[in-house]
């Protein structure tokens, strides 16, 4: 059959295959580039890959679509620098698969709520977000602290996102490496042999649910929470640094 | 669609469906069209501008430049949003006019700042913002928690750590943890319940004066030793964050929301055997010395500062 206009037009099948290609052509232009432009990503110390229960935690926000209502990416405006602190850096999230930026905002940006409030009240507000915040419209999530938390598999999502480029190690090699560039406490936290026993003790090395005697998937989402933004020390740097990467 | 336009017969596309269903070729409207070549000559004068061209490893930074300050000097770059973000901060007509203010309240000691209406007002005005987003979340909206029992009411006139600007200013900066241990495996039921009776006397007058009278041994004696932090008063101490349980004032128990003296007994003994501890986070690491300022003087004017 001679490729002509009509040949599109009549067969629907190929002109939705080429409306797609013609559609994500802008996308990927827009977006792809910026994977492989390094000089995009600012060169900043302490941003490190999460460790086995922040990584859980990681999951379960992902799996109760957390990210449906809650941007994780503070714009370098100045309402937003001045509400939610300084604005995100392409270096915090490049250990993020997927990551979690976005525009859309139901709920406040969760770019920076590390260390913002008590262990105490994530576990009381993710429980029921009214009891302290009475005007919120945030569902309840009671189950995250009846569920044991399942961790399994930490070891399979581990390697899987190492696939992906994130430097968890599986050989005395790349163990050696994340030695070298995080220092050995973070390594030690990175080695995929010894993701359970990492999740475990971290787990038991700070009350987040309220509870030590029990894991639930309290702990996890908490410890993830508490870590989120708070990798970058930003007195480190001047601001005018990190407008060269633009 | 008109066969005929400026009376000149229209055009068809040329194909035939069913052997004589055709479509008409009319030109595009000038409007429409004349906003299309506008929008390409914009898109090309802002691609010679602006940072927007991927290439490869790099991409194309664009001609037009900004300015900002940085260290005293003056730094030049390609224009970007981050950029224009610090120059905002330092020049723009809002961050003037706010950093004027906040120039003066920095340098103003706390009496001078209540003493001016104009710093005043935009104290309140500004920490109201912070007050939202950093403290609201536990201390409610307007210093009022959701529910007694969680964390402390700031609208009210009674203070855990002090409530003169100093203390204020200190729990900002550095935060608290309230301790109170459990005393559920220590004291036995009955203990327990005479020494909820004991509390409970200064604010009910129903309660069992012969049970609150072996309370009061109770709180004062080395066994439980609730007057190390409480004070042989039951006035508490600042000192040790410890509650004033002689004021009608609760800030743990929730003895406001229990009906009935019964509950109301139930609430003070769950604190009893529980403990209790209750974190508020530092804030140096987060807020500037000038917010934390700020802060202080609002909670300070909130509920009865000292």
């Amino acid at each position: 059959m001679k490729f002509s206009h009509e040949s599109i037009e009549i067969n629907a099948g190929l002109m939705i295959v080429l409306t797609m290609i013609a559609i994500s052509i802008g996308g990927l232009v827009e977006i792809v580039p910026l994977f492989y432009i390094d000089e995009t990503i600012e060169k900043v110390e302490g941003v490190r890959p999460y460790t086995p229960l922040e990584q859980k935690g990681r999951d379960i926000y992902t799996r109760e679509g957390c990210y449906l209502c809650h941007s994780q990416m503070i714009r370098p405006f100045r309402d937003e620098d001045m509400r939610y602190g300084h604005y995100s850096l392409a270096a915090e999230s490049q250990y993020d698969h997927p990551f979690q930026w976005g525009s859309k905002r139901t709920g406040p940006d969760l770019a920076r709520v590390g260390e913002k409030y008590s262990n105490q009240w994530h576990v009381q507000h993710l429980k029921a977000p009214r009891s302290v915040v009475p005007e919120s419209i945030m569902p309840n999530y009671p189950w995250l602290l009846e569920n044991d938390l399942d961790y399994s598999d930490i070891a399979d999502r581990m390697r899987a996102l190492k696939v992906t480029g994130v430097p968890y190690s599986l050989t005395t090699a790349e163990y050696q490496a994340n030695v070298e560039k995080f220092g050995k406490e973070t390594a030690d936290q990175l080695n995929i042999l010894e993701a359970e026993e990492n999740l475990l003790a971290q787990a038991q090395s700070e009350d987040f649910d309220g509870d030590r005697a029990r894991l639930t998937e309290m702990d996890a989402l908490v410890a993830y929470l508490q870590v989120l933004g708070t990798m970058v020390d930003f007195s480190k740097y001047d601001e005018g640094y990190f407008a060269e990467f633009r | 669609m008109a066969e005929q336009q400026h009376g000149k017969a229209v055009q068809t596309t040329g194909h035939a469906w069913d052997g004589d269903l055709q479509e008409y070729n009319n030109p595009l409207p000038t409007w429409w069209l004349w906003t299309f070549y506008a929008s390409c000559v914009f898109a090309i004068v802002y691609w010679v501008l602006y940072p927007t061209w991927p290439l490869g490893k790099g991409y194309t930074t664009g001609i037009k430049t900004i300015t900002f300050e940085e260290n005293g000097k003056e730094v030049t770059t390609n224009w970007n949003t981050r950029a224009r973000l610090i120059k905002e901060m330092q020049t723009g007509e809002e961050s003037l006019k706010q950093k004027a203010y906040l120039d003066k309240v920095s340098q103003a000691s706390y009496q001078e700042i209540v003493n001016d209406p104009d710093m005043t007002a935009f104290v309140n005005s500004m920490a109201k913002g912070l007050f939202g987003d950093n403290c609201a979340a536990c201390h409610g909206v307007g210093g009022t928690p959701a529910m007694i029992g969680q964390y402390p009411n700031l609208g009210d006139d009674a203070w855990l750590w002090g409530g003169k600007v100093e203390n204020i200013e200190q729990t900002i900066r550095h935060g608290r943890l309230g301790y109170m241990p459990a005393f559920g495996t220590v004291l036995d039921d009955a203990q327990i319940d005479a020494l909820a009776n004991y509390v409970l006397s200064f604010s009910e007058d129903t309660v069992d004066s012969n049970k609150a009278a072996a309370g009061e041994k109770i709180f004062k004696s080395e066994a439980a030793g609730c007057y190390y932090c409480h004070t042989t008063g039951a006035t508490g101490l600042y000192s040790q964050g410890s509650a004033n349980l002689t004021d009608a004032v609760w800030t743990v128990a929730d003895v406001p929301g229990a009906d009935g003296l019964d509950a109301k007994l139930e609430a003070v003994k769950g604190v009893i055997r529980n403990g209790v501890k209750r974190e508020m986070p530092s804030w140096s690491g987060r807020l500037s010395d000038t917010e934390i300022k700020l802060l202080t003087v609002y909670v300070h004017g909130l509920g009865g500062g000292q």
